[in-house]
């Protein structure tokens, strides 16, 4: 499978700084998965993520979505529609005061025909389960819901790619987990690629691949199951373990067999019961 | 507290003056300021009155607000009275003392001048009562749209209208929590003198400036990321309408003009 988004060796410093905040990643991101990126404070992954849509050009190698390469101004829009953003402060992204209005921005800023936005405002906002609230002021709705209705008005332009910024840095937890529900739903149910960036373990089990950065480069890459049973390659990297990782470790050191790929709260529960019998 | 303030006081409804397009509102309310200016007898206030009564009634706005509406505007409309009661030249003295006079003349203007504010006034509340404030900039935006031949930014203003309206709650909230952060620390912006109280500001507005700044900047690139590049080849998903009910709208309108130019010519 081709992937949709091809980093080549990229490299990246920001003006004044000391060390490159990348140096020399290499990474595809194919179709319909979902990838989480993890890295402690200044590993260099958020900058990655503003890589993937042109929001910065690499100083070298380069990047491309379907094979357009994103340092090519002439291909800023196409990609940008391919590839949708999501930032950590939903607040500062959403622009009008209706939260369907909002979600029509991207839409209308495309110059899509009137009919088809509405359309596709409304299945955005089926999407994220934000419907029932599309007349409301967005200043009256939680963190979680917000970041919802971010999410849609980057769907409304019918992604490819949704990249998500730390999207649930700001959030509580009940509205953490009402995004990340939101986010696998769409990867799994509408076959929407994901790359999430995130700083927490317990939304990175829920992926396909995790790649983990440090000091601008790829320290660690694969499958759930295979990373966060590194638990002390992890720690050395700032980082720590889920918790239902470090529960089946010490369960299996006290001689249980449990799957060490059983991440997600509810199949490390139904491990368990059948490890126990 | 500062979370009461609200801004252009809208109350939404859904009675046919809340109904009818926001061009025509705007348009309307300009033929009513005009008209009030073409008032030239006491018939015609009489008349704008009711026509204005007529529509808060059918708008169902309780009286109260329009007069709500006026009170921040007392000492201007009490100015305007009493300028046009002392200050006016005329031999029908009233009332006559040392070098205080008020003529006949001089009392009919004053009513009439502060009728003519009130009725302006309340008239132009009753579109703010009555049209969201989004639908206002977009009324206006399209009303405008002509001007985009000569190169006026008509898009981009709405836009920034639009999102100025969409911050100012989130400012507000901002606004609240760094006060409770600077009380926290013993700062006094309640008492003292004017000069003093001023300055107790500065460490509120000062942070207040700063985020606002951060929040444009993000706001800015997350609109950059929803593809938008400036107003052309833009589309929109709401479409005005033209209904029956704003012809007739502009029916009435006219036959308002029309009756108070004859009243004025009547003189009654």
């Amino acid at each position: 499978m081709d992937p949709v988004i091809r980093i080549e060796n990229i490299s990246y410093a920001y003006p004044d700084a000391e060390r490159p905040a990348l140096d020399g990643v290499s990474l595809d991101i194919l179709p319909g998965t979902f990838t989480a990126v993890l890295g402690s404070n200044g590993s260099g992954k958020s900058t990655l993520a503003k890589h993937l849509n042109a929001i910065l050009t690499p100083a070298a190698g380069r990047v491309l979505v379907d094979g357009l390469d994103t340092a090519d101004e002439q291909n800023l829009l196409p990609i940008r529609r391919r590839v949708g953003m999501v930032f950590q402060n939903p607040d500062n992204q959403i622009v009008a005061n209706v939260v369907e209005d909002d979600v029509a921005f991207a839409p209308e800023n495309l110059g899509v025909e009137p009919g088809e936005i509405r359309r596709r405002v409304d299945n955005a906002l089926r999407q994220v389960g934000m419907y029932d609230f599309r007349l409301h002021a967005p200043h009256l709705l939680s963190g979680g819901q917000k970041q919802r209705v971010a999410i849609a008005g980057v769907l409304a332009m019918d992604p490819a790619v949704l990249v998500l910024d730390e999207p649930t840095a700001m959030l509580d937890p009940r509205g953490r987990r009402e995004v990340v529900a939101a986010v696998e739903q769409l990867c799994r149910e509408r076959g929407i690629t994901v790359v999430l960036i995130t700083h927490h373990m317990d939304e990175a089990v829920r992926a396909d691949r995790i790649v983990v950065m440090d000091r601008g480069r790829i320290a660690l890459e694969g499958a759930p199951r295979d990373i966060f049973s590194q638990g002390q390659a992890l720690r050395a990297l700032g980082l720590d373990v889920p918790d239902t990782a470090a529960l089946i470790a010490r369960l299996n050191a006290a001689g249980l067999d449990i799957d060490p790929g059983a991440l997600t709260p509810e199949a490390c529960a139904a491990a368990i019961k059948e490890a126990l019998g | 507290m500062l979370k009461d303030i609200t801004l252009g006081q809208y109350f939404p409804g859904d009675t046919p003056v809340h109904r009818l397009d926001p061009r025509t509102k705007l348009v309307l309310t300009l033929v009513y300021i005009v008209a009030i200016f073409l008032i030239g007898s006491w018939g015609g206030y009489a008349l704008t009155a009711a026509a204005l009564a007529a529509v808060t009634a059918l708008a169902h706005i309780r009286p109260r607000a329009l007069f709500r509406g006026l009170k921040p505007l007392v000492f201007i409309i009490l100015f305007t009275a009493v300028l046009n009661l002392f200050f006016t030249p005329g031999e029908d003295y009233l009332f006559h003392w040392r070098f205080i006079s008020v003529t006949y003349t001089g009392l009919k203007r004053a009513v009439a001048m502060v009728l003519r504010v009130m009725l302006l006034v309340s008239g132009t509340f009753l579109l703010t009562y009555t049209t969201s404030p989004l639908a206002i900039t977009d009324g206006l935006e399209r009303l405008l749209s002509p001007l985009k031949k000569l190169h006026v930014p008509v898009y981009e203003l709405s836009l920034m209208m639009c999102i100025a309206l969409r911050f100012i709650p989130t400012l507000i909230e901002e606004t609240d929590r760094i006060m409770s952060a600077q009380k926290a620390r013993g700062a006094d912006l309640e008492t003292g003198t004017l000069p003093e109280r001023a300055r107790a500001l500065l460490p509120l507005l000062i942070p207040l400036f700063i985020s606002s700044f951060r929040r444009a900047d993000e706001l800015a690139l997350a609109m950059e990321c929803r593809c938008y590049n400036g107003g052309q080849g833009r589309t929109r998903m709401k479409q005005l309408h033209m209904a029956g009910r704003d012809i007739a709208a502009f029916g009435c309108g006219a036959l308002f003009v029309a009756a108070i130019l004859i009243l004025r010519r009547l003189g009654i």
